[in-house]
């Protein structure tokens, strides 16, 4: 699918860079639900990851290539802080998921008030020259730069996050997720392990959020790290099957096309809120017939056939 | 000694469930501690495990002194607890669970994984390392439990009530391995209530009542202790 | 300047007990079910567009609109839980959650279909009149809005403690297992508990659709305000959520008053943050053992 990318004309690509982007975003809320943390705020992650790599590309003058590593570690510390605070003062579970919505939306609301960002009114990236514009130096370019770009990203944190879920630490995960204090009797540093995860995760998300804010061009705390892109990052790796490594990939590519689709027959038929509908009934299906998630099912299914 | 408890206690709400408790267990030694229920065994356990603070008093393992270590840093020095009521990570398949011992010393995940698939051999179920945990009956669950606790290659042993449930040829075979762990240099600490277990395996016995001590010594001797016997049994139960 | 703080902070608790009965129909679903209702504020503009709607059709001031939006919205509430919600109960919490956000993007699209994105106001004489007591001025619409929730809330009480049903509401929320052993059908305490629930997002709704111009966007506020006073107060804890309710508008109030409108927000995450640290279930959740 991916190779054919060159071949599609830049509707599809928009299409599939919008994909992978989920996907990607998918993949690393995923991450943290191995240890079994529920991230209703990871847009603070994406939005923190993209204001810092916009700022210090625009405003810092620095090389893009390094403005988005300083956005990975700024979300990565604060992705940490925040697994640190729910660890060390033991708030687990919707707590948890709660604590991570009100430091996201804390974030939002001094976004929103911080003139050096550019406030509620947005940060603007100047406009480039397409012409004279080198893309793997600006980090921007046209829809075929940003669609490679994303299914880059989206194979390499696939890739990576495989590998450490195979590892201890992927073990140890999934064993604070099963029962954090068996694990724990058993030596597994919990806190630790949890910093560990969200740490990656964050940072993670920061390097997507760069990247987007670079596609978007321009950024609004509302839009880039409100409740509603955190909770749209987190529709597709669970309708896609939480927990399997290949869902949140599975998941983009239903719930991607679905909100598009939705969005185009809405305003075809001049019809204000049917997007909006459309999108909370099939998600509802999906998730009330296929509790797993359409990965999982696939998999099985194709088990069964075969055998 | 190895493990040195000293005037532990702990209240709840001003309830108190552990009172004054202090005891010693040397290494290489199986101690048990028995008492009716509610006697604050278990509390115990999770005081000197590390899953509850202690009100005041103190634990120590090996001269270190482990009060207010966090549950995972006193695994980590040796001493590892399984619980009364299992607690399997259900998720995960049985060699999975024990590997999450082995990840307490190795962190090679095919060495962890070679360790585990010893301890799962050694508890005898090795048919089942693949199945998944929470498909396990209960005396499965309850081997699981201590094939965990073995793989975390702990100096000293904590057993809650491993035996409870089991038929008497899967408690014998546990009564093996314990003795087997000892002979490659463990130390054991179990909270019992099959007799039996308790007056063939344990070394020393300490009993429990109130969340007090109420007597220490050889199996033999507590058996015949009037004191045990009136307060643990009821007054005119004698010790089988 | 007095006059003003003492203005402020009676108009932060007037409004303050209105979120307090929205809080209170999250958290009694909470209690009862262990669920969280992610989808709470878009019931709560249901009850303004209901308010709105009566109001507009019958020229009755929106208070005594309250106890219509409470009864549709509890019909709601006890459809979609032996419907729908009842199968999720036991399915993990990011399973519920999109649930919940299916539910909200449903009626928000519903919203906006039906009455567009721009919002109604209900204008009406009283909004610019207000009761002089002593050196206060109290606003006569949140006045009475905050009247017509103190006894629905009162009402509600009365209602758990006294009747049959309200009883066997408090043992499911107290103890799940022993009150499926006594016999109570867990499956319909679930539905009226949801249908009680939303009936205070509903009737709050029609009484601050005077106050807050009514428009399908406001759902995502309300949503978050709840969220914060339940935690501020303790997840499930009744009393929590009115304490909780009067703080945050108050505070609200406050910080809007002293440090900024734009950051009134700010100063409930900081201090829904200093609680979950402080004592992570909330001033009047359960402690820790």
């Amino acid at each position: 699918m991916a190779a054919a990318g060159p071949l599609l004309d830049s509707f599809w690509q928009s299409l599939l860079t919008l994909v992978f982007f989920y996907a990607f975003m998918g993949l690393t809320w995923n991450l943290m639900m191995s240890a079994g943390l529920l991230s209703l705020g990871h847009g603070l992650f994406l939005g923190l990851g993209a204001y810092a790599t916009a700022v210090f590309t625009a405003t810092g003058g620095l090389s893009p290539w390094i403005s988005i590593l300083i956005g990975a570690a700024i979300s990565a510390v604060a992705g940490s802080a925040i697994a640190w605070i729910g660890g060390r003062f033991s708030v687990r579970g919707v707590q948890f998921a709660l604590l991570t919505i009100a430091f996201a939306e804390l974030a939002r609301v001094l976004f929103d008030n911080w003139d050096f960002v550019g406030s509620t009114g947005g940060f603007f990236l100047k406009a480039i020259n397409p012409d004279t514009n080198r893309p793997l130096l600006t980090l921007r370019g046209g829809t075929l730069f940003f669609y490679l770009a994303f299914v880059l990203i989206t194979a390499g944190a696939y890739f990576l996050i495989r590998a450490l879920m195979a590892s201890r630490w992927g073990y140890r995960w999934r064993g604070i997720n099963e029962d954090e204090d068996a694990a724990r009797a058993l030596g597994v540093p919990a806190l630790r392990s949890k910093v560990l995860v969200v740490a990656i995760s964050a940072g993670l998300a920061g390097v997507g959020g760069g990247l987007f804010g670079f596609l978007q061009g321009s950024l609004f705390p509302d839009s880039i790290m409100g409740l509603r892109i955190s909770i749209e990052v987190l529709i597709a790796p669970i309708i896609g099957g939480v927990g399997s490594l290949f869902g949140p990939i599975v998941g983009a590519f239903f719930v991607v096309p679905l909100m598009e689709g939705s969005n185009v027959l809405g305003q075809r038929m001049g019809f204000y809120g049917l997007n909006t509908m459309i999108y909370g009934a099939v998600i509802l299906g999906v998730i009330a017939f296929l509790p797993d998630g359409i990965w999982p099912r696939i998999v099985r299914f194709v088990a069964a056939r075969r055998s | 000694m190895m493990l040195q408890v000293r005037d532990l206690t702990k209240a709840f709400r001003g309830l108190v469930a552990v009172r004054d408790v202090s005891f010693d267990v040397a290494e290489r030694e199986i101690v048990a501690l028995i008492g009716p229920n509610g006697a604050g065994k278990t509390t115990c356990f999770n005081l000197i495990a590390g899953a509850l603070r202690p009100t005041s008093g103190s634990v120590s393992l090996n001269g270190e002194n482990l009060t207010g270590l966090a549950p995972e840093q006193i695994a980590l020095r040796g001493l590892v607890r399984t619980f009364q009521i299992v607690r399997p990570m259900v998720g995960l398949t049985v060699l999975e669970n024990v590997m999450m011992g082995a990840f307490a010393r190795i962190s090679n995940v095919n060495e962890a994984a070679s360790v585990a698939k010893q301890a799962i051999m050694r508890i005898g179920l090795q048919d089942k390392a693949d199945a998944l945990a929470g498909d396990l009956t209960l005396p499965d669950r309850k081997m699981l439990e201590l094939a965990r606790a073995i793989a975390t290659e702990p100096r000293l042993l904590l057993l809650d009530e491993v035996m409870a449930g089991l038929r008497s040829s899967e408690s014998d075979r546990i009564v093996e391995i314990i003795q087997e762990l000892r002979g490659g240099g463990m130390t054991v600490l179990l909270i019992e209530h099959v007799m039996r277990v308790v007056m063939s395996l344990a070394d020393r016995v300490i009993v429990l009542h109130h969340g007090e001590k109420l007597a220490e010594g050889a199996p033999a001797d507590i058996g015949s202790n009037p004191k045990v016997i009136e307060s643990y049994l009821g007054k005119k139960a004698t010790l089988a | 300047m007095t006059a003003l703080y003492l203005n402020v902070i009676s108009g932060g608790i007037l409004i303050g007990v209105v979120y307090a009965l929205i809080a209170l129909g999250l958290t009694i679903i909470f209690g009862v079910m262990r669920v969280v209702n992610f989808a709470h504020g878009e019931m709560v503009v249901i009850g303004m567009y209901i308010g709105y709607g009566l109001w507009s059709a019958f020229k009755l001031p929106p208070w005594m609109l309250a106890p219509v939006a409470a009864a549709l919205l509890f019909a709601l509430g006890y459809a979609l839980q032996l419907g729908i919600v009842n199968a999720f109960i036991d399915r993990p919490q990011h399973a519920q959650f999109v649930l919940f956000i299916s539910f909200a993007l449903m009626i928000t699209g519903l919203h906006l279909a039906l009455f567009g994105p721009d919002s109604w106001p209900i204008q009406m004489v009283e909004s610019m009149q207000s009761y002089t007591i002593g050196p206060v001025r109290l606003d006569v619409l949140r006045s009475q809005a905050a009247l017509m929730a103190l006894l629905l809330i009162i009402g509600l009480m009365l209602f758990l403690r006294f009747s049959t049903l309200g009883r066997s509401i408090r043992a499911a929320a107290d103890n799940l297992i022993g009150a499926q052993v006594i016999g109570i059908r867990v499956r319909k305490v679930y539905a009226v508990t949801a249908g009680i629930g939303m009936a205070c997002a509903g009737a709050a709704g029609a009484l601050i659709a005077p106050i807050f111009d009514t428009q399908p966007f406001l759902a995502t506020d309300f949503t978050l305000i709840a969220f914060i006073i339940v935690i501020v107060g303790g997840l499930g804890s009744l009393t929590g959520a009115l304490l909780g309710g009067v703080l945050i508008g108050l505070s609200e109030a406050l910080a809007a008053l002293m440090i900024s409108p734009a950051l009134k927000t700010t100063f409930s995450y900081a201090l829904l943050v200093l609680v979950l640290l402080l004592r992570p279930n909330g001033l009047f959740g359960e402690p820790e053992r």
